[in-house]
C-alpha cells in the first residue's frame, strides 16, 4: 500500500509510511472493536437462548441488533468513579495496559495470505509473549483498587494465568514443530489444501492436543468455567469490582479481543488458517498468476476464512460458558497441572515420534501435497523458507517499514 | 463537482510535498527518532525505578523499562531477541509484581524508603558501571547507518538449528567430516542439565514438610514414664467404645 502511495498517488514517503500504519492500526482496531459490540449481543442471545430467555429482543428491531450499541452509550454516560483510597496513576493505567496487550498480539495476526500487520519470523512466539502481558493490566487494576475484592481475584488470575502459560506453550510448539517454523503465515500455508491437511487432523495426537490447546486458550483468557478472577458469587466482581463506565469497557474489549485473538491462533496454528476446508478458490479456477484482482480477491475468501473459523472459537467459548459450571482454585490449578500439562508432552512426545514413523499425516491418499491447491499462495515455487520473505523490492524500506510498525509494540 | 473533487485531490501530493518541503519532517531519520524514544522511555523508566517508593509502582516502571528495551530490539530487527525480551523479562516482572503485591497487601500502598546511604552507594556503583560502558561503547568504530539491505532478513532458524548441533559456520573445504557437528547442542544440553538440577532443588525445598517430630507432650511423657498421654487417652478411649459397640 504504502508503494501505492508513493507511485501512484505521488505522497512524499514519510507520509504514505504514516498513513499505511495508520491504516492497518485502525483496521485492526476496528476487528478489535466491532467484534466486542457483535460479540457481546451474541453473547446475551446465546446466553439467553441457553436458559429458554429471548434475551434483548426490543432495542434496534426484532433481534436486538442494537443491544450494544446502547450499552456502548449508556457506558459513555456513566460517570467515572475512582474509590479514595486507591493508587491513582495504576487505576486509571490499567485498563489501557490490558487493551494494549490484546492489540500488540494481534500485530503478527496473518488474517490472509498478505494481510497481516507486521509478518514477524518468530510470529507464534510473539502472540503467545504479548498474550501473557494482560494479566498485568489485571494484577495492577486489582491493587490499584484498594479494595480486597479486587485483590483476591487479581491474584487467582496472575496463578492461574502463570501456570496455564505452560500447557498453552506445549500446545502451541507441536503446529511450529510439524511446519517448522515459527512464522505464522508459514504455518497456515502449510496447511493449504482440503481440510485432510489442517495439522488437526495431522494424526490423532494432534487431535488431542488441540482439545487441550482449547482448555488452555480458553483458560488464559479468564473465561468460563476458569473465570476466577471475576467470580462473581464469590468476588463481587473480582479485578473490575471499582471500575465503571468507559474504562470497564476497555476491559472487556480487551478481553474480548483476547478471545478472538486465541480463537484466530487457534484457527492458523490447527484448522489451516485461511485455507476454508474445500479450496473453493482453486476449484473455480482462481489461482497464482490469474492477475492482482483475483489475488486480491482470493485474499479476500481466504480473509473471511479465516474471521469465520475464528468466530466459531468464540461462539464455542461462549457455549462452554454458559453449559458448564465454574471450578474452584484447586480444580483449576489440578486440571492444568496434572492432566493439560502431562497430556501437552505426552502428545508432544507422540507428534514427534510420528514424524518420524509416518511423515505426511494420516490421511496421506486423499490429502495432495502442499503446494498444489491454496487460496493465497507463496512468493514463488519453494518460497516457504521465511529468509526470502523480503523480496527484492522492498529491501530498501525494510528498515523504515519495521521502524513505523513497532512504535506499538510497547504496551 | 466530481472533477473539482478531482482536481483537489490531484493537487494533494504537491500540497503534501510542500508541508515535507516546509517541516524538515522528510529529512529526519526515522529509526533514529524511534530509537531515541524508545531509549528515552527506558532510562526514564529505570530512573523512575530507583525513585518510586511502592514496591508495585516500582515493577511497573521496571516493566515500562524493559519493554521499550524489547522495542528497540524490534527496531534492530532481531525480533527473536525482542520477543524473549518480553516473554523472560517483561513476564517474570510479572512474578516479581505478585511477590510485591502479596508483601505489601496487609496495609495498602506501603512506601518504601531508600535510606540515603544506600543510595549513595548504589550511585557509586552504578556510575563505576556506566564508565566502564562508555568507554567501551565509545571504542566502538563509528556507526554507520543501518544497512539493511545488505543482510539478508534476519531469521530465528539458525539459532535453533544451532542448537540442535548444525554448525553455524560454513566448515572449510577440506575439513574432516567429524567436524561437522559442532553447534551449540553441548552448551545447550549443560544449561538445561542446570535448569533441571535448580528445578529438583526449588521442588526440594519448597515441598511440604511431612517429617514427624516429637510433640513436647511426647517427649515429656518417654521422659517421664508410663504417664497416659493425650494421644493414647484418646485411643484407649475410642477403642473402649468401639469394643462397647461391640458388647
Amino acid at each position: 500500500m504504502a508503494d501505492f502511495l508513493i507511485n501512484t498517488v505521488g505522497l512524499p514517503e514519510w507520509l504514505a509510511w504514516t498513513i499505511t500504519a495508520f491504516v492497518a492500526a485502525a483496521l485492526i482496531l476496528n476487528v478489535i472493536a466491532g467484534g466486542a459490540l457483535v460479540f457481546i449481543w451474541a453473547e446475551r442471545k446465546i446466553a439467553a437462548r441457553i436458559q429458554d430467555r429471548l434475551g434483548p429482543t426490543r432495542t434496534g428491531g426484532r433481534f436486538g441488533w442494537l443491544q450494544s450499541l446502547a450499552d456502548g452509550i449508556k457506558l459513555l454516560a456513566k460517570e467515572d468513579l475512582m474509590p479514595e483510597g486507591a493508587d491513582g496513576m495504576l487505576f486509571r493505567l490499567a485498563p489501557y495496559i490490558s487493551f494494549c496487550a490484546s492489540f500488540c498480539a494481534f500485530i503478527a495476526l496473518p488474517f490472509a495470505f498478505d494481510f497481516v500487520g507486521q509478518r514477524l519470523n518468530v510470529g507464534v512466539f510473539f502472540v503467545v509473549a504479548v498474550l501473557g502481558l494482560e494479566v498485568f493490566g489485571v494484577i495492577l487494576a486489582g491493587y490499584a483498587s484498594a479494595s480486597k475484592w479486587s485483590l483476591f481475584g487479581s491474584m487467582r488470575e496472575a496463578a492461574q494465568v502463570v501456570s496455564y502459560e505452560v500447557p498453552l506453550g506445549m500446545c502451541v510448539v507441536v503446529p511450529v514443530m510439524l511446519a517448522g517454523s515459527m512464522d505464522l503465515v508459514t504455518i497456515a500455508e502449510k496447511q493449504a489444501g482440503w481440510f485432510t491437511n489442517w495439522y488437526l487432523f495431522h494424526d490423532p495426537f494432534t487431535f488431542v492436543i488441540f482439545w487441550v490447546y482449547v482448555t488452555c486458550a480458553v483458560a488464559s483468557v479468564n473465561r468460563a468455567p476458569f473465570d476466577l478472577a471475576e467470580a462473581e458469587s464469590e468476588l463481587v466482581a473480582g479485578f473490575h469490582t471499582e471500575y465503571s463506565g468507559l474504562r470497564w469497557s476497555f476491559f472487556f474489549m480487551a478481553e474480548y479481543g483476547s478471545m478472538f485473538l486465541v480463537s484466530a491462533l487457534a484457527a492458523v496454528l490447527f484448522l489451516g488458517g485461511w485455507n476454508g476446508p474445500i479450496p473453493v478458490a482453486t476449484l473455480v479456477g482462481l489461482s497464482e498468476g490469474t492477475g492482482d484482482t483475483a489475488n486480491y480477491f482470493v485474499r479476500l475468501i481466504g480473509c473471511g476464512n479465516l474471521l469465520l473459523k475464528a468466530t466459531l472459537g468464540v461462539l464455542l467459548m461462549m457455549w462452554v460458558r454458559w453449559t458448564l459450571p465454574r471450578l474452584r482454585i484447586d480444580q483449576v490449578m489440578t486440571t492444568c497441572l496434572k492432566y493439560c500439562t502431562p497430556i501437552a508432552a505426552a502428545m508432544f512426545a507422540g507428534v514427534m515420534l510420528w514424524q518420524l514413523a509416518f511423515p505426511g499425516g494420516v490421511v496421506r491418499g486423499l490429502s495432495r501435497p502442499a503446494g498444489e491447491i491454496r487460496e493465497g499462495w507463496l512468493e514463488g515455487p519453494g518460497g516457504l523458507s521465511p529468509g526470502r520473505r523480503v523480496s527484492s523490492s522492498n529491501v530498501g524500506a525494510t528498515g523504515r517499514m519495521e521502524s513505523q510498525d513497532v512504535v506499538q509494540v510497547v504496551p | 463537482m466530481m472533477t473539482t473533487v478531482l482536481a483537489s485531490v490531484a493537487t494533494m501530493p504537491g500540497v503534501f510535498a510542500a508541508l515535507g518541503g516546509v517541516l524538515p519532517v522528510a529529512s529526519v531519520n526515522w529509526h533514529s527518532v524511534l530509537f531515541l524514544l524508545f531509549a528515552a522511555v527506558a532510562c526514564a523508566c529505570a530512573v523512575a525505578v530507583v525513585l518510586a517508593e511502592n514496591v508495585v509502582r516500582m515493577a511497573f516502571y521496571l516493566v515500562l523499562s524493559l519493554a521499550s528495551t524489547a522495542g528497540l530490539f524490534f527496531l534492530a530487527g532481531a525480533e527473536f531477541v525482542g520477543a524473549m525480551q518480553l516473554m523472560i523479562y517483561v513476564g517474570g516482572t510479572l512474578v516479581l509484581l505478585v511477590f510485591g503485591v502479596m508483601l505489601t497487601a496487609q496495609a495498602p500502598f506501603v512506601a518504601i524508603k531508600t535510606s540515603s546511604g544506600d543510595r549513595l552507594l548504589a550511585g557509586m556503583v552504578g556510575a563505576a558501571l556506566l564508565a566502564v560502558l562508555l568507554q567501551a561503547a565509545f571504542r566502538v568504530e563509528p556507526w554507520r547507518r543501518p544497512a539493511m539491505a545488505d543482510v539478508a532478513a534476519p531469521a530465528a532458524t539458525p539459532i535453533g538449528m544451532a542448537l540442535l548441533g548444525v554448525r553455524v559456520d560454513e566448515p572449510a573445504a577440506g575439513a574432516p567430516a567429524t567436524a561437522v557437528r559442532s553447534g551449540y547442542l553441548l552448551p545447550f544440553e549443560i544449561v538445561s542439565v542446570h535448569l533441571l538440577v535448580v528445578l529438583v532443588g526449588a521442588a526440594y525445598l519448597a515441598r511440604a514438610k511431612r517429617r514427624r517430630t516429637p510433640r513436647a507432650i511426647d517427649v515429656a511423657a518417654s521422659s517421664v514414664g508410663p504417664v497416659v498421654t493425650a494421644r493414647q487417652a484418646a485411643r484407649s478411649s475410642a477403642s473402649a467404645l468401639v469394643s462397647g459397640g461391640g458388647r
